[in-house]
């Protein structure tokens, strides 16, 4: 018979290609136009022409997202060990974190663009901005979970401040920010995505973006839906990567990466 | 912090033996005595009064139990002889040095009533800790890692996580940590309140063979008449609500006790205290 684990991966394979055939055979049957309703076959074929261009493109988003997410790492991290050290520094800057956080990027995106002249540095700005706080928040957090009993033992052996961050802190807020990593890998993308939409880079840097506008505007729709393809695809392996990265730092010990051996 | 050896005159326990500490931690010269309370009381900020008039002294390498229902203080009592919370009257004392302050780390060992173990360090790890935050591990330390765990049962288990032992284990390797530095005083803290009774039998003649061999100074708080008395050379029973300590028995049990659980001698000591502390909960209404 079929295990949970294949069916983990079948069953929604299976779901897919049945929808695919679905949609392949209404747009063929009601004879919609291509501009309106793409069949997957034609996403397909336009994946195949258009593809060295778009993962030319895609690499260009790719490389914002990236850089965007370990800035959002290296940054939230090191805020949130500062807000850790300081409660009046938390309590004064936190509220400023969230109000950047609850601001739509869209709306932010412009000035950013205005004020930062060069393109890469302006789109990484704005990714940052989205992929920052999930690990702000949650890092700090976890800095102050430390068990308190724990706590006590290194009082009582007699521990420094910097010790207690290192053995006991640090390690008590890595599943904490590996699940805010996890969370801003994906944001990291939107924000990429959302500032180009908002520059549209023309020229040799062109991301993927800004080829999805241009698709429409041209009505060049299967090469939107082959865009859009590959845009959703990066934002599961970024998830895929992250969530085998965070399985594997704790597989040791953390309960959340060890759900699975139990069964 | 305020200082646990208040500066004032008449708050210092009388007698020419304790009449010299200051401020700053004179050695005991009644070398006898490991600890010393006198008329310690600990009010909470809650305004919840968790001590009052605590007199007492342990003898160097007793085994001492705090004996009482929860809530009588008997875990303020052993965080206020760690150094890790400050009585708010009267003086704690402890020949090592002065609690919180100067004495040596790795003189006390202390074990609570969870294993507080680092799940992410290994069992190995985690006992050489107090090495780490000494900031020496070497082979020395090491090996006397290597020996608390096999002196503990769990040689061979240094690689393993602590979600991969079970309840009594994680509890072992947290007894291995606190013996790891060879501590004059041992602090334990309801460790077995949390086991099955008979991985708690189990560790109960561990302990106490270990403290046969090494001879530490031993508080050990408990709610269990059974085992304080089959454990202790001495019992302090304690009323709630202040905690007060409203009996003293020594328990004059053969040693080693293997077998004493089903003498006559052990069933009547428990009898004994079993009354003690039943009139101590009779008098506050609890």
């Amino acid at each position: 018979m079929i295990g949970p684990r294949a069916l983990r991966i079948l069953a929604p394979l299976l779901i897919g290609a049945v929808f695919l055939a679905l949609w392949e055979a209404v747009v063929r049957v009601k004879g919609i136009p291509p501009y309106i309703l793409p069949a997957p076959s034609a996403v397909a074929l336009s994946l195949w022409v258009d593809g060295p261009s778009l993962l030319g493109s895609l690499l260009v988003t790719l490389r914002i997202t990236l850089a965007a997410l370990a800035a959002a790492a290296l940054i939230g991290g090191a805020i949130a060990l500062l807000f850790s050290r300081s409660r009046i520094l938390e309590l004064s800057l936190f509220p400023y974190a969230v109000i950047l956080q609850v601001t739509p990027i869209v709306a932010i995106a412009p000035l950013i663009i205005i004020w930062v002249r060069q393109p890469f540095l302006a789109l990484l700005v704005c990714a940052w901005i989205v992929a920052f706080f999930p690990i702000v928040s949650n890092t700090t957090v976890g800095l102050n979970s430390a068990d308190r009993n724990l706590l006590a033992l290194f009082r009582l052996y007699g521990a420094s401040p910097g010790q207690t961050l290192l053995y006991l802190r640090v390690p008590t807020a890595l599943p904490y920010f590996l699940a805010g990593l996890r969370i801003s890998g994906g944001l990291a993308l939107i924000g990429a995505v959302v500032a180009e939409f908002v520059a549209g880079t023309g020229g040799a840097e062109t991301g993927l973006a800004f080829r999805i506008l241009e698709a429409g505007y041209r009505l060049a729709i299967p090469r939107l839906f082959a865009a859009l393809f590959l845009l959703s695809l990066t934002g599961i392996v970024i998830y895929l990567l992250l969530d085998w990265l965070s399985r594997r730092v704790l597989q040791h010990w953390h309960e959340s990466a060890s759900a699975r051996e139990e069964e | 912090m305020p200082s646990n050896n208040l500066p004032h005159a008449e708050e210092r326990p009388k007698g020419a033996s304790r009449s010299t500490l200051d401020a700053g931690a004179a050695p005991f010269s009644d070398a006898e005595h490991i600890v010393a309370l006198s008329g310690v009381g600990k009010r909470f900020a809650s305004g919840l009064e968790a001590l009052d008039g605590i007199d007492l002294t342990v003898a160097r390498g007793e085994f001492l139990s705090l004996l009482g229902p929860s809530g009588c203080g008997k875990s303020t009592l052993l965080r206020i002889v760690s150094g890790l919370s400050e009585p708010t009257r009267g003086t704690c004392q402890v020949s090592l040095g002065e609690p919180g302050r100067s004495i040596p780390s790795g003189r006390i060992g202390f074990v609570f009533q969870d294993p507080t173990l680092m799940p992410w360090s290994n069992v190995a790890a985690n006992v050489e800790l107090p090495f780490r935050i000494a900031g020496r591990v070497g082979d020395e330390q090491r090996d006397r890692a290597a020996a608390a765990l096999r002196a503990v049962g769990l040689a061979g288990f240094e690689r393993a996580y602590p979600r991969q032992l079970s309840g009594g284990m994680r509890m072992r390797v947290s007894i291995a940590r606190a013996l790891v530095t060879d501590p004059e005083l041992l602090l334990l803290d309801e460790p077995f309140a949390a086991l099955d009774e008979i991985t708690r039998f189990a560790l109960n003649d561990d302990l106490l063979r270990l403290w046969q061999t090494r001879r530490p100074t031993v508080l050990f708080v408990t709610h269990s008449v059974f085992e304080s008395v089959y454990l202790s050379s001495r019992i302090a029973v304690m009323s709630p609500r202040p905690g007060r300590i409203v009996a003293d028995l020594p328990v004059s049990l053969p040693q080693p006790r293997d077998g004493v659980r089903t003498s006559p001698a052990y069933a009547a000591m428990c009898e004994t205290v079993s009354g003690a502390l039943g009139s101590a909960m009779s008098d506050t209404h609890t």
